[in-house]
């Protein structure tokens, strides 16, 4: 059957630079001597640390907890002990530390022992949570929760499952690789997840420059003789891979702006995100390893079974980096980030790490004025006027960025790509989106301290309001012991202590009338169960009667004679 | 003439009516210039402008008693979104007030920490925690940084620290180019 293809705008066609690093199959790197887990590799909350330093750890074991439900786990990649857990460099293009587990193997590579999960039994829920302890994630840059992602939603709302294996951007063949020899395991993720949307069919878009890859999904297909699944192939432009771009290409819909791709039943995941949910799910096994490409400036570009937390340097110096390299970039040339070191371990996101050198990848060429020529918007796939961004963002007009939409901008590069002028146009988005980010963190923080601080006036003037009352009661209560004390006074005219000064007295009939209430009370709660007693009961409650009264006494004692001694304290009491 | 003269009165009347009413149902709430100058000041409540918190600043600044150089941490944008929003000329920070420093939070030693709640009762935004006796400890994500709590403590205990960027609050710079390519040293360590 053909199935009519759709186009999305823009989009631009550089070298794919792919030849490389698909000559040779995917190798098993090797164990470093190190691994750098960072707890945070996704998108959500940080996970928190599960080991200390010292801890023996197991492969597969849980070293990070997922913070809430928009979070994701984070395992060993091997058995070892934890050496340390401490901030350590991101592969980030800040060049700023975060918390990570660091891990020495000890090369026996001992597996935890597996809980095993019923998934066909279990609830879509109990799936979701499965996943979500097991650290999948989606493993084509974006990092998302997988989990979050595969909530069915009201019935029947997702019509169609699209699985990205366009990979578009030059130099990167992860999933071309991972494609051609995990096919079968691909779809059989795939199927899971269209159960779990309860989605119609599950569209698989693969670009028309991995042949290889579509014939091997292809077979996969026909074994499996599931109806539902398709394997599309679709035409080489860069970015078909970008998930809006796929899904207009495979459904011709149209994802407006502040809409998501659910709105209108289509939920996209990555080929090697789908092949993660079914090691999960099957084999129980976390995400602990992943495929990266290793290409550019390197003697041996091929692509590499990486164990998470591996250090850049480490994979390089397998492929054999070349002495001319100047930059290190994680991602491809188009839309990754500059590598601030080879410290930096492997993250669930490192899709590609490139090589850069002079010769390889020019230096830019100086800025220039832009002309509005308007090439970039004939480029961009995402619909915008990226000239129109660019002023705004270059005179820090964010607002009026962010009315052209600027958060649209999938940032992969296309306008920069073909502008004549050659202004990094990306790096003025980025500039843009990180400083209106940090304007609404600023603003959250001044609104909450400003509700806070509001809050803290008003209990001030409460606690204020509540004293005068307090203080007002007090003193509507003075008359009214005095009348008592004058009455005290009348029966017991001998006595030489009721000529003590005025100010006490008020107060001690206060007390005196507190303590008779207390006794009342004392009195009027009597037990419940003292209904036919036996003979012994009678006896014993007889025995704590006669014990409570003596001590009733004792107390009466003394206390007359430390109010006799000490009148004073009573005031100090009753003052505070 | 008359009948011209009773329509006019008449419609003098409604619309009069309707204009009382309208001034009655649709009353503001409170200044809404004072609203709008306290919605970009900080909010840190550190007095330092001599005024008892942002928002009284703010009726400050709006009642013309006061003037928008007084708040060190807005700083310098804080200046000028006052006067854009104002139409008032820009002025540099009053140094008398104190000057622009990068945003800090308040840190407790809690070893050193007596107990005395002195702390606790100059926040002004309730970000410490602690009982009488007991050790305190301040809520980092909660301290604006005013720095009302580091006098009082008798212990001085109390340190501003610098809040330190991370990965998440990290921001790309503005693009700047060198008129002439930068080579950079090959990366030689990982060859």
């Amino acid at each position: 059957m053909l199935r009519q293809l759709f186009s999305f705008n823009g989009g631009v066609k550089p070298d794919p630079n792919k030849g490389a690093s698909t000559r040779e199959p995917i190798a098993r790197l090797p164990l470093p001597p190190q691994l750098i887990i960072p707890l945070h590799q996704h998108i959500g909350g940080t996970p928190r640390p599960l080991v200390k330093a010292g801890d023996r750890v197991l492969h597969g074991q849980r070293i990070g907890a997922a913070d809430g439900n928009v979070s994701s786990a984070v395992h060993a990649p091997t058995s070892g002990t934890v050496v340390a857990v401490e901030p350590r460099l991101m592969p980030h293009a800040s060049g700023l530390s975060a918390m990570a587990v660091v891990i020495e193997p000890d090369g026996l590579d001992l597996r935890i022992e597996r809980e095993p999960f019923d998934w066909h039994a279990a609830t879509p829920g109990e799936v979701r949570d499965h996943l979500r302890d097991a650290g999948v994630v989606g493993l084509g840059g974006a990092v998302f929760p997988s989990h979050l992602k595969l909530s069915a939603g009201t019935a029947g709302s997702t019509d169609t499952l699209v699985i990205n294996g366009a990979e578009c951007e030059p130099f990167i063949t992860c999933d071309d690789m991972l494609m051609r020899s995990e096919a079968l395991d691909i779809l059989h993720g795939a199927q899971v997840m269209r159960k779990m949307l309860a989605a119609k069919q599950v569209l698989v878009g693969v670009e028309d420059n991995k042949p290889d890859a579509a014939a091997a999904l292809k077979a996969a297909a026909a074994e499996l003789g599931d109806a539902s699944l398709d394997i599309v192939v679709v035409p080489t432009r860069y970015p078909a891979g970008g998930a809006k771009q796929l899904i207009r290409v495979l459904t011709g819909i149209e994802v407006p702006h502040g809409r998501r791709s659910t709105d209108y039943g289509v939920q996209c995941f990555n080929v090697a995100t789908a092949l993660a949910v079914w090691n999960a799910l099957e084999h129980g096994e976390p995400l602990t390893r992943r495929i990266v490409t290793v290409a550019g400036n390197v003697e041996r570009p091929r692509n590499f079974d990486v164990a998470i937390g591996t250090p850049i340097g480490f994979v390089f110096e397998h492929a054999g980096l070349k002495p001319d390299t100047d930059t290190l970039i994680m991602g491809g040339p188009m839309m990754g980030v500059p590598l601030p070191g080879v410290e930096a371990p492997v993250v669930k996101a490192t899709n590609c790490l490139l090589a850069s050198s002079p010769a390889l990848f020019p230096p830019p060429e100086p800025e220039m004025p832009c002309i509005r020529c308007g090439e970039c918007a004939r480029a961009c796939p995402a619909d915008l006027q990226p000239f129109e961004l660019y002023w705004h963002a270059r005179s820090r007009n964010f607002g009026r960025a962010q009315e052209y939409h600027l958060f649209d901008c999938i940032e992969c590069g296309c306008c920069a790509y073909v502008c004549p002028s050659h202004i990094p146009l990306v790096d003025y988005y980025r500039y843009a989106k990180s400083e209106i980010w940090a304007r609404e963190r600023d603003k959250d923080a001044a609104d909450s301290a400003r509700e806070r601080f509001e809050f803290r006036n008003w209990r001030a003037e409460r606690e204020k309001e509540e004293k005068a009352a307090r203080l007002a009661a007090r003193s509507a209560a003075k008359p009214a012991a005095k009348t008592v004390e004058v009455a005290n006074t009348a029966t017991s005219p001998a006595d030489p202590e009721a000529a003590a000064p005025a100010t006490t007295d008020p107060k001690k009939a206060l007390i005196e009338a507190a303590m008779a209430r207390a006794r009342a009370q004392k009195e009027a709660a009597a037990a419940k169960n003292t209904d036919a007693l036996t003979p012994d009961q009678q006896a014993q409650v007889d025995a704590a009667e006669a014990r409570r009264k003596r001590a009733a006494d004792l107390l009466a004692e003394k206390q007359t004679a430390n109010a006799q001694a000490d009148p004073s304290a009573d005031q100090n009491d009753a003052a505070r | 003439m008359i009948s011209a003269l009773l329509v006019m009165l008449g419609l003098a009347l409604a619309l009069g009516a309707a204009l009382g009413a309208a001034s009655v149902l649709f009353r503001t709430q409170g200044d809404p210039l004072v609203d709008k100058i306290d919605a970009i000041l900080p909010q840190t409540q550190c007095g330092q402008c001599g005024y008892p918190g942002c928002k009284p600043y703010a009726t400050a600044i709006a009642g013309g008693d006061a003037d928008i150089n007084q708040c060190p941490p807005g700083g310098d944008e804080g200046v000028r979104k006052l006067a854009d929003l104002l139409g008032r000329e820009y002025k540099p920070l009053n140094a008398e007030h104190g000057v622009e420093k990068p945003k800090s939070v308040a840190v407790i030693d809690e070893a050193t920490c007596i107990g005395c709640t002195l702390c606790i009762q100059a926040c002004p935004v309730d970000a410490i925690v602690g009982a009488a006796k007991q050790m305190h400890t301040i809520v980092a994500d909660l301290c604006t940084g005013c720095e009302l709590c580091v006098a009082p403590c008798p212990a001085d205990c109390i340190a501003m620290v610098p809040v330190a960027d991370t990965v998440d609050t990290w921001k790309w710079r503005y693009p700047v180019f060198d008129l002439k390519p930068v080579t950079h040293a090959p990366a030689k360590e990982a060859a």
